[in-house]
């Protein structure tokens, strides 16, 4: 089919307006509540993601499962749905649409983490005791048949005609040769930030491109020497991809976002953002990533630190955009520490990133970066340096916690004032000290 | 029987189908025009110059409206003595005040023409936080309001010990998941027809009267259902609908309105903040002597329903103690800030806070266990005729001294002079004691604190006493609509309004109950302003308790019109008749209920009654702060326990357990679902859940990606919610007891086991003074001032 539409058209407005489906719900029109989730399925699985903040063109060759669309074809209710009703799982009942699918979706893919699962969709009602009920009551039931039809593989797209003014590259060269041609465009990846420029700044994106045929930018490779991300991997692959090798990066992973999200959220998005909270940059840049740009067929890498120039400013010329992020392979020294006022689904007031090898009983290396403690993601230079060389000892980190101050001066904003993000900035770095030393510092791990 | 099963919730297929239908989901009617205001940019001023050319000039744009174009009265307020302009009139009031109003073909188009306005303004300073108020002395009403009873200042000045303090409890963003939506459609002759999202129909209907100059008759207001109120919906949704009747009465079309999750945020009002300080005397055991509160509540810029919400607050300041001698003085505090409004509990809870808070600082001072603390001082127990429980606790080393006798000399009275008969917590303290393992706990957090330096658990106690029934007392009145057709199905329609807490399915029990038919044959209809008039809103808890017994006033006109024509071709009398399984009982024969209609209608019955109901025993003096504002209390308790990071103040919630009284349960499973919901509501609102304005008065927390109500991770990992076994000592509907905002107050237990964990990194020479909500942030201040101190 063909869709008469503008190509910043949401999907959700698409459903509600244009089709008539209003089961899919518009809760915050910004990705953070779940009330409009949906399942996306492609030959490579199932997904939820939200449709208030995807577009259109974003679909191409996927098929959409609505709320309208859980139930077999003669009627029977799909088992999530049964079980909502059971374990009275509803109450006002305007989130329980995106619940259902998020739980399908779960279902579906056979996960049981329901608290990761469901950490995307909000309900002000229940106080989620009934939904976790419910979607423990159908782990193991099985699939309904109607889901168990594989999804086509997407023909070669309808063509470029379908969305006129949106223009679709098929790889990184024709992305290169375009953006290089058009540099005022607007790159649309995962859409999780962009998004909201259309549903909340009611911004014009013309001229965009929408990069999801770019399959070339999407790989992740673990090789014997580095990692190798591309732009386009979602933050979800990248979780799996890098959890064998740094746990902790991939459960800060877990924590940047709701599964909706990290489904639609790219590396290469969260990067050329340039957010200076980030979540992933402070990460990279304790492993000592490096940055691949390309603009046109030129390309050039550099430390991904120096990416970040000043708060809105990247070193990225008009018309070049993020390739690749890649990082050395390495013995797993990593922790990172997420602070935020809510643990799932939140922006980090602070998020520090630690790499410290130890040799003999003296630091060898450290590599710390945080998000939040300035206007880009930043090194803690100083801290550093106060550890390089020195014994390992409580003592050496209480003295180098002092250098923080020579490295940020952080800002007051709703998330955290100036003086709480320094404080707990430096202690973290106690809190890795005494991770290292065996201190449990960890309240998700605690249980009652 | 119908009443007392776990029945789900009567829409649950069709929530969990995507097929409930709310306002936005109502297919358009052609020709519907689109809505959406123009907001202030500050927080106070004058407007002197409107430039309105380019929204005019947007795509889609229709027409833009400022108050000179309206036709009737510019006013959604729902105080009669104060005016709230909808659109302002010159003097705005706070950053995000509606100032015109823009007529579009599309949401989106009315979107962007919106933030086109082009205002000039001449600032004024804005009084922002409760600082700037007291400092300028910018109130509602003319002082303070004082209650209370005994002679407080002798006993302060006698009493062994003093203590005092002061601190902050943070508002609350309802956070309903369906913003605020209405949709008019005009009809012949000026009638209007509007469905909105509304707790209050009567209030929309009235205000929509009002503006466009009509009678009430002109207007009909329905609500099916609303995708939650939490009391946001009380009152803060009288501007959509009236925007939308006038503008439908002005184009002669379907008008519609509903609010970005944005908008809806800097536009409407939340959650009280307040300001307690407290001066208390007590003896060395902890008994309170005497006691003085100070409450700052910070209304915002209009009263809106602040001063009842500031009463309730007042009415709360006992809790579950007796208080003999107490003052409790009232600032109700102006700021140019969005109006603050209803919110489950309605002032009850911070009140409620403020006397948690200072049993916590007592029990802290005299070193005894703040359970021990409490318990000592519980109002005495009810006298005899209170109904047995069934369940009871062995009595504790916590408190189980304390364990009750009924009082002899009669009960003993709130700081408003309402004698508390039906005072229930030391059993049920008792049993949640027992239940929760509180003394092994105890014992098992201290061990970890001890072999943890970082990690600090700490656990907490609250009770709740909550008042039930307006102290507005002439809102204690409901009606009902039934009609029973003549194929035995059933039509219902009442006042209240459903917004998810499970009033329609409680009250369609009630209905199938009184027929004694299955209920499936009871159709719930939509709230409507034409067939049941003049309602209350559905706030206060009060839904089920009072449309529960205009329902059934109505249903039993029917069954005793039907009984005495069966009597009499039965030659039997009344009381031989019976509704029951379906069948109608006459003597010895039975009837299907089917076929008893089909002949009453035959035989000319009338097969449909309006019922009504007013609350009995209350009377109530708000000035004088005298008399029985309250028909009962429902009760509860929890115990809370969590787990704080001392390195960054990182918290969570490990366990709750949870007792609640709801009387006799009109449906066991719909009542545990309002506990657990607002458990977790009220745990977010004292830990997660911050709103920040920043100094220009913008509002900064203004979506869910800065304000952050609990996520599912969030509830605790072991969660037990138990209904308390007994019944309503007062003649509710079947012995029920209301349960909407009660459960919310449970959540105090978790700020008070966050007391708990810091104070356990100090030497006890110290209070927490953990103000709310407790973030990660304060938290990790509030472990800091402990170990200065030691």
């Amino acid at each position: 089919m063909t869709v008469d539409s503008e190509p910043t058209e949401t999907l959700l407005d698409w459903l509600r307006e244009e089709r008539g489906l209003t089961g899919t719900k518009e809760g915050c029109n910004e990705g953070d509540c779940g009330a409009c989730t949906v399942m996306v399925r492609d030959p490579n699985g199932a997904r939820a993601l939200n449709a208030c903040i995807l577009f259109l063109p974003q679909l191409e060759g996927k098929s959409v499962v609505t709320v309208e669309g859980l139930a077999a074809p003669d009627g029977t209710p799909h088992p999530v749905q049964d079980a909502m009703v059971a374990h009275h799982g509803s109450q006002c009942g305007f989130c329980t649409p995106g619940f259902v699918v998020s739980m399908a979706t779960a279902h579906l893919n056979g996960a049981t983490d329901h608290d990761d699962q469901l950490a995307g969709n909000l309900c002000r009602c229940t106080g989620y005791a009934p939904i976790i009920r419910a979607a423990e009551a159908v782990e193991g039931v099985p699939i309904p048949a109607h889901l168990m039809v594989p999804v086509d593989q997407p023909h070669d797209g309808p063509g470029d005609d379908l969305f006129p003014d949106a223009v679709r590259p098929r790889n990184a060269d024709q992305l290169a040769a375009w953006y290089d041609a058009n540099p005022e465009a607007t790159l649309v990846a995962g859409a999780t930030d962009v998004g909201l420029w259309v549903t909340k700044q009611l911004r014009d994106l013309a001229p965009v491109a929408f990069l999801n045929r770019c399959d070339d930018l999407k790989s992740i490779e673990i090789r014997s020497n580095d990692v190798h991300i591309g732009a386009m991997a979602s933050l979800s692959e990248v979780l799996e991809a890098i959890k064998p090798l740094h746990p902790d990066f991939a459960e800060m992973l877990r924590r940047y976002g709701s599964a909706q999200v990290r489904n639609a959220a790219t590396v290469g998005g969260n990067i050329a953002n340039g957010s200076p909270i980030g979540d992933s940059p402070p990460a990279l840049i304790a492993l000592g990533a490096v940055l691949h740009l390309r603009k046109g067929n030129e390309r050039r890498s550099l430390p991904l630190e120096a990416f970040f120039i000043e708060y809105g400013r990247q070193d990225r010329a008009p018309g070049e955009f993020v390739e690749a992020v890649s990082f050395p392979r390495q013995l797993d020294r990593l922790k990172c520490y997420k602070l935020s006022k809510r643990f799932d689904q939140d922006i980090s007031a602070v998020c520090g990133c630690f790499n410290i090898t130890i040799e003999g009983s003296v630091v060898a290396t450290a590599r710390i970066a945080f998000g939040g403690m300035a206007g880009t993601p930043k090194r803690a230079s100083s801290v550093e340096a106060a550890l390089i060389g020195k014994a390992w000892s409580e003592e050496t980190v209480r003295h180098a916690m002092g250098a923080f101050k020579e490295d940020y001066t952080p800002l007051s904003d709703m998330r955290a004032s100036a003086n709480y993000r320094l404080v707990s900035a430096e202690n973290m770095l106690l809190r890795y000290y005494l991770e290292d030393q065996g201190t449990s510092t960890r309240v998700l791990e605690v249980r009652a | 029987m119908n009443v007392y099963k776990p029945k789900p919730h009567d829409a649950a297929p069709l929530h969990v189908a995507g097929s409930a239908r709310y306002v936005d989901d109502i297919p358009l009617p052609a020709n519907t025009v689109h809505l959406a205001f123009g907001l202030s940019e500050i927080a106070h001023g004058i407007i002197t110059e409107m430039d309105l050319e380019a929204v005019r000039a947007a795509p889609g744009v229709i027409e833009v409206l400022t108050w000179k174009d309206l036709p009737g009265h510019n006013d959604v307020s729902p105080y009669p003595l104060f005016r709230e302009p909808m659109l302002c009139e010159g003097e705005v009031n706070w950053l995000g005040m509606p100032v015109f109003l823009v007529i579009a073909e599309s949401h989106l188009a009315a979107r962007k023409a919106a933030r086109l306005g082009n205002i000039s303004y001449e600032e004024k300073p804005a009084l922002l936080t409760l600082d700037d108020a007291i400092a300028a002395d910018a109130r509602f009403e003319e002082g303070p309001l004082v209650y209370g009873q005994g002679d407080v200042d002798t006993a302060l000045a006698q009493a062994e010990n003093t203590l005092d303090g002061v601190f902050e409890i943070g508002g609350q963003e309802h956070f309903y998941l369906e913003g605020m939506a209405a949709l008019a459609q005009p009809q012949e002759g000026g009638d209007v027809v509007i469905q909105c999202s509304s707790q209050h129909p009567t209030e929309i209907q009235h205000k929509v009267a009002e503006a466009l100059g009509r009678p009430m008759n002109a207007v009909r207001v329905e609500v099916r259902r609303m995708g939650g109120g939490f009391g946001g919906k009380e009152s803060q949704g009288n501007a959509l609908a009236v925007s939308c009747a006038v503008v439908a009465d002005r184009l002669r079309r379907p008008a519609k309105m509903r609010y970005d999750r944005d908008d809806d945020m800097v536009i409407t009002g939340k959650r009280h903040d307040f300001r307690i300080a407290y001066k208390a005397g007590f003896d060395a055991s902890g008994k309170i002597i005497g006691i003085e509160f100070t409450q700052y509540c910070r209304c915002g810029w209009s009263p809106d329903l602040s001063l009842p919400v500031a009463d309730r607050a007042m009415l709360h300041a006992d809790n579950a103690y007796f208080l003999p001698n107490v003052r409790i003085i009232s600032h109700r505090m102006m700021t140019h800030t969005q109006s603050n409004t209803a919110f489950r509990g309605f002032g009850g809870p911070q009140g409620m806070v403020g006397i948690e808070r200072v049993l916590d600082h007592v029990a802290c001072a005299v070193g005894r266990d703040p359970v021990d603390v409490r318990r000592l001082n519980y109002y005495k127990a009810s006298g005899g005729d209170v109904s047995v429980q069934k369940t009871r606790g062995a009595a504790h080393k916590f408190g189980g001294t304390h364990s009750p006798k009924g009082w002899v000399e009669g009960p003993q009275t709130t700081p408003y002079k309402m004698p508390v008969e039906d005072f229930i917590l030391h059993e049920m303290t008792d049993a949640l004691l027992e239940r929760s393992d509180y003394a092994a706990r105890c014992e098992a957090i201290r061990v970890f604190n001890a072999e943890n330096p970082i990690l600090k658990k700490g656990i907490g106690f609250s009770p709740v006493k909550f008042g039930i029934s307006f102290t507005l007392t002439h809102l204690n009145q409901a009606g009902a609509l039934v009609h029973v057709y003549q194929d035995g199905s059933i039509h219902l329609n009442h006042g209240g309004t459903e917004m998810g807490q499970g009033l329609f399915q409680k009250v369609a029990q009630v209905a199938a109950d009184r027929f004694g038919v299955p209920l499936e044959l009871v159709k719930i209809t939509a709230t409507d302003t034409a067939k049941v008039p003049n309602t209350s809103a559905t706030a206060a808890s009060s839904g089920t308790d009072l449309n529960g017994m205009a329902v059934k006033a109505a249903c039993d006109q029917i069954t005793a019109r039907i009984s005495e024509w069966l009597a009499e071709t039965h030659q039997t009398t009344q009381s031989n008749v019976l509704f029951e399984g379906g069948q109608v009982h006459v003597g010895d024969t039975s009837y299907p209920f089917e076929k008893v209609i089909a002949d009453a209608y035959m035989a000319r019955i009338s097969l449909s009654a309006s019922g009504f109901y007013k609350t009995p025993k209350i009377v109530w003096d708000r000035i004088k702060g005298e008399g029985r504002p309250f028909y009962y209390f429902a009760y509860g308790a929890a115990v809370t326990e969590v787990v704080i990071d001392t390195l960054t103040g990182e918290n969570r919630i490990l366990r709750a357990d949870i007792l609640h009284d709801c009387g006799k349960s009109l449906n066991p499973a719909l009542d545990i679902g309002q506990i657990e919901g607002g458990y977790v509501q009220g745990a977010g609102w004292l830990t997660t859940e911050e709103l920040i304005w920043d100094d220009k008065g913008r509002l900064r927390t203004h979506a869910p990606s800065t304000y952050k109500v609990p996520a599912c991770s969030d509830r605790p990992d072991v969660f037990n919610v138990a209904l308390w076994d007994g019944e309503n000592r007062e003649e509710t509907i079947y012995r029920s007891k209301a349960v909407g905002e009660p459960p919310l107050m449970l959540g105090i237990s978790a700020l008070m086991a966050l007391s708990d964990a810091v104070a356990s990194t100090g030497d006890g020479s110290i209070y927490p003074d953990l103000d709310a909500p407790a973030t990660a942030e304060r938290v990790l201040w509030a472990v800091q001032r402990q170990k200065g101190a030691s």
